[in-house]
């Protein structure tokens, strides 16, 4: 792992830490005389007619097209002796959409194979279908780069980014992409070794998945400022990315993988619906009961929800109507005093704990039910994870939960087809398959939302009295044709 | 860092130096010191008004975040000034949600307050707010997308452009929290999904409505035609050559869907089209398992014109369910459960969405999405039905 030793790189709680002064590539003065004034950007043309993007100018919605016009402008600025991409691009870039928008259809052509040495991903070939009109976005290619934690930045770091961004691409970034990353959108095939080249020097910093690879892995903020944290989410997400480093950068797998991580029930990153591999946090001992909390909120003293209902008037709080009674395992009483929980019954939706937070907090033996198999529809129709280990501790090095994913991959890397993700391998051979024979562990009623009610079991002979090998003529002995 | 045309990469000696799989740089550096002093020990949190949350530790600390709305899409000056605010208020500390909020988290309600008044009166120079507060609790926060005609190859339609129009719609449900539970409002520009929209309360989704032209000229070319073909769901495309003698296939236009699994593997089967493409609807999904499962969204709309640059017809349906959902709710009820508990029949009733055939299931599995009970309301579409029958 080259990062070791770099964990605390731009850490300004520790000495001598990198800072933005360090690494940075525009000086303080190119930077200011670079930005515009309210006038100045009110009074900027870009050399593309754009009156169908200026309508978007419009509306209260924070508009990419106000943004990008500034960044245009702010490029013209800073002079293209200070880019090393044509300074033209922001322009360019809004005139291509502006035809698509005319002629509605993308003006993107499929992408080509490009990449940095070694890697075979994280970097998505772009290129323009119109390069006489637009010349400065010919070629205009993705980077994705591998976000710190929870979204988590210093402004050092992120201004280091957006100087790399800006000097070596357009200065056009995603905050962030859907799987996670932290994206640099358009460069030239030129500019991606520079650029990576300086992410990991100066930076410390990796590019992300795409393609047949692991892609980026992603959490929720989990323990950093969320009470319902069951585990570290971004402890466990950073040490799964960095023991599947060679999964991430160099595909060999049939399709894409996805982990997320999500510290509960509520799962602030998809990965019920998203992940191959979905890291859910729960519990196995009781829900916590402040009881004189309860009360307070029955009092309307504290509001439901941590206040989300306050734009309206809902009424009094009514913890029978809107605990108890919607409690779906109806495990839940209160009588008036007091507020009492059959744990046992409990299936740990959340919804108590989401109305009371005040009041109720998760159990403490805290672990992950551990799913696999979600996707979006392309290709057999979407899917979603499904429950597979119900609870498993989770501590570093995590070496229960790699085990099962070098097991997982190995199995899917083995039968699966060009492009098929794990739940339509498992919806192909079958589920039975994958959880006795590649994992062999034994089956669980909670995998399931019913029992199947066609009867077509694949009986396997060990388990059938006598084998399947018999003698038809003894068979005919006692049945003659 | 490096400056010039190559920088510190020596392009003669391209193993020089290079240093690969380091990963992310690790998190806990820029996790503020409040955050660090008490991570994993909070115990509640109260939201004081839209977009200012407050959590509380067991260390008596309190820390207060302001949230506000992003584009997906920002220029490197848009983020150099959330870093300027950054460090302004919050010691140069700033993260994004999953949903593409931004979250300047500080140590003082006094700050907090402050830094959202300077946040919500920073405005583009088109007028549009820069950062506006708000998408917390039960509301709809900032919608997720894709790339669309800014930067993709196979989009229906643009998502920036779309996201930003309905954002603009449904403001109110952003600065306000008055629905009866939270609204997640995602878009995909195709039916590839990047932006896994399918489990959203609202998916917005570009599609594609005519089977790929083929280039017979270029596909022997530049394409496999076996993976081609394997990449047909429904076997609708077959190998066959011209009197030409060129290795091209065919396309059975009965059997596509228009899914464009063809044109991610080979270029030479685009489905762009003008007057075809469309932005089909679909609703009541979620993820979290709070109260019932998680469920996929439906599609309830299966085309609307795709009308840029504002996209009418897309902002007013949107409007229409969502202020239908708004009154007609229970408290604590997303979308799909109320849809759910009222039925799909008085959904359609209720909404005015017409319910066309394209909403009947055709696809593996369909059955399951089949009514098996008598239990059903009576609509004006029920009583059409019986009449056409002759059964009234």
């Amino acid at each position: 792992m080259a990062a070791e030793g770099q964990e605390k790189l731009w850490d300004r709680e520790v000495k001598d830490h990198r800072t933005y002064k360090d690494i940075r590539i525009f000086t303080e003065d190119q930077l200011k005389k670079a930005a515009s004034t309210d006038e100045e950007l009110k009074a900027f043309k870009i050399k593309h007619a754009t009156p169908q993007l200026d309508e978007l100018e419009k509306g209260p919605w924070p508009s990419v097209i106000s943004d990008v016009k500034r960044e245009a402008l702010h490029r013209k600025k800073l002079g293209q002796d200070n880019l090393m991409i044509p300074e033209g691009v922001a322009e360019d870039l809004l005139g291509v959409v502006e035809l698509a928008y005319v002629d509605k259809e993308t003006h993107w052509k499929h992408g080509g194979i490009i990449g940095v040495l070694g890697y075979g991903g994280g970097v998505i070939g772009r290129y323009c279908d119109a390069q006489e009109k637009f010349p400065n976005i010919a070629h205009f290619h993705t980077i994705r780069i591998n976000q710190p934690g929870g979204h988590f930045y210093n402004t050092d770091y992120i201004r280091g980014l957006c100087d790399i961004c800006e000097y070596r691409g357009s200065g056009i970034m995603n905050m962030h992409g859907s799987t996670g990353d932290t994206i640099f959108l358009g460069t030239t095939t030129e500019q991606l070794e520079p650029i990576f080249f300086d992410l990991t020097h100066d930076m410390g910093g990796d590019i992300g998945g795409s393609g047949s690879n692991l892609r980026t892995p992603s959490d929720c903020l989990g323990m950093a400022r969320c009470e319902f944290a069951c585990y570290d989410t971004m402890d466990m997400c950073y040490d799964m990315t960095m023991s599947f480093q060679d999964e991430l950068h160099r595909p060999a797998f049939p399709y894409k993988y996805k982990f997320k991580f999500s510290g509960c029930p509520n799962d602030c990153v998809a990965a019920i619906a998203r992940a191959d591999q979905s890291h859910i946090g729960t519990w196995k001992d009781d829900i916590r009961i402040n009881q004189e909390a309860v009360k307070e909120y029955v009092a309307g003293k504290i509001p439901p929800d941590g206040g989300g209902f306050a734009g309206r008037d809902w009424g009094p709080f009514d913890i029978q109507k809107e605990v108890i009674d919607l409690c779906p395992t109806k495990c839940m009483g209160w009588d008036g005093k007091k507020l009492s929980i059959n744990n046992a019954e409990c299936t740990r939706c959340m919804h108590c704990i989401d109305v009371m937070p005040e009041a109720l907090r998760p159990g403490v033996d805290t672990g992950i039910t551990l799913l696999f198999g979600a996707k979006a529809p392309i290709l057999e129709g979407a899917q979603m994870s499904l429950v597979t280990i119900p609870f498993m501790y989770v501590k570093k090095p995590y070496d229960n939960v790699k085990e099962i994913t070098r097991k997982v991959q190995e199995w899917w890397m083995e039968e699966g087809k060009n492009r098929e993700r794990l739940g339509e391998l498992i919806q192909r051979v079958g589920l039975r398959t994958f959880i006795m024979d590649v994992l062999g562990i034994p089956v669980m009623p909670q995998s399931i939302k019913e029992p199947r009610s066609n009867p077509y079991m694949f009986f396997k002979e060990a388990e059938v009295p006598g084998g399947w090998t018999r003698d038809i003529k003894e068979f005919r002995k006692k049945h003659p044709l | 860092m490096s400056k010039g045309k190559f920088g510190y990469y020596n392009p003669k000696k391209m193993m020089e130096g290079r240093i690969t799989d380091v990963g992310p740089p690790h998190y806990e550096q820029f996790l503020p010191p409040i955050i660090r002093k008490n991570y994993g020990k909070w115990v509640s949190h109260r939201i004081l008004e839209p977009g200012l949350l407050m959590h509380v530790s067991e260390t008596g600390d309190k820390v207060y975040t302001v949230r506000v709305g992003q584009p997906r899409l920002v220029s490197v000056e848009n983020v150099r000034e959330i870093c300027d605010i950054a460090d302004k208020y919050c010691d140069g500390y700033v993260r994004w949600t999953t949903r593409n909020n931004a979250e300047f988290i500080t140590d003082s309600e006094e700050k907090a307050r402050a830094l959202k008044k300077d946040l919500d009166s920073r405005k583009h120079s088109g007028g549009s707010f820069k950062f506006p507060t708000g998408g917390t609790g039960m509301g709809i926060t900032a919608i997720v997308h894709t790339q669309g005609w800014f930067h993709c190859h196979t989009p229906a339609t643009d998502a920036s452009g779309m996201v930003k129009s309905v954002a603009d719609t449904l403001f109110d449900y952003f600065k306000e929290m008055k629905l009866p539970a939270k609204l997640r409002v995602s878009m995909a520009c195709c039916l590839n999904m990047c932006g896994a929209v399918h489990c959203s309360d609202i998916a917005l989704l570009g599609y594609h409505r005519k089977p790929p032209l083929i280039d017979h000229d270029w596909i022997g070319k530049m394409c496999e035609i076996p993976l081609v073909i394997a990449a047909c769901p429904l076997y609708a495309i077959k190998p066959v050559t011209t009197p030409e003698g060129k290795r091209t296939i065919s396309i059975n236009y009965d059997k596509c869907m228009f899914c464009g699994n063809c044109y991610t593997m080979c270029a030479a089967v685009p489905l762009a089209d003008k007057e075809g493409d469309c932005v089909t609807i679909l609703v009541g999904g979620k993820i979290s398992s709070r109260i019932t499962h998680p469920k996929f969204s439906k599609i309830v709309v299966p085309a609307l014109p795709n009308n840029p640059p504002r996209w009418t017809e897309v902002c007013d349906t949107v409007k229409k369910i969502v202020d239908v959902y708004a009154k007609d709710a229970n408290k604590y009820e997303r979308l799909g459960d109320w849809a759910a508990r009222i039925g799909w029949e008085r959904f359609f009733e209720k909404t005015g969405l017409p319910f066309t055939w394209h909403l009947l299931d055709d696809y593996r599995l369909a059955y399951d999405t089949y009514r098996t009970s008598t239990q059903f309301k009576f609509t004006e579409q029920a009583w059409e039905v019986s009449k056409a029958a002759g059964g009234i």
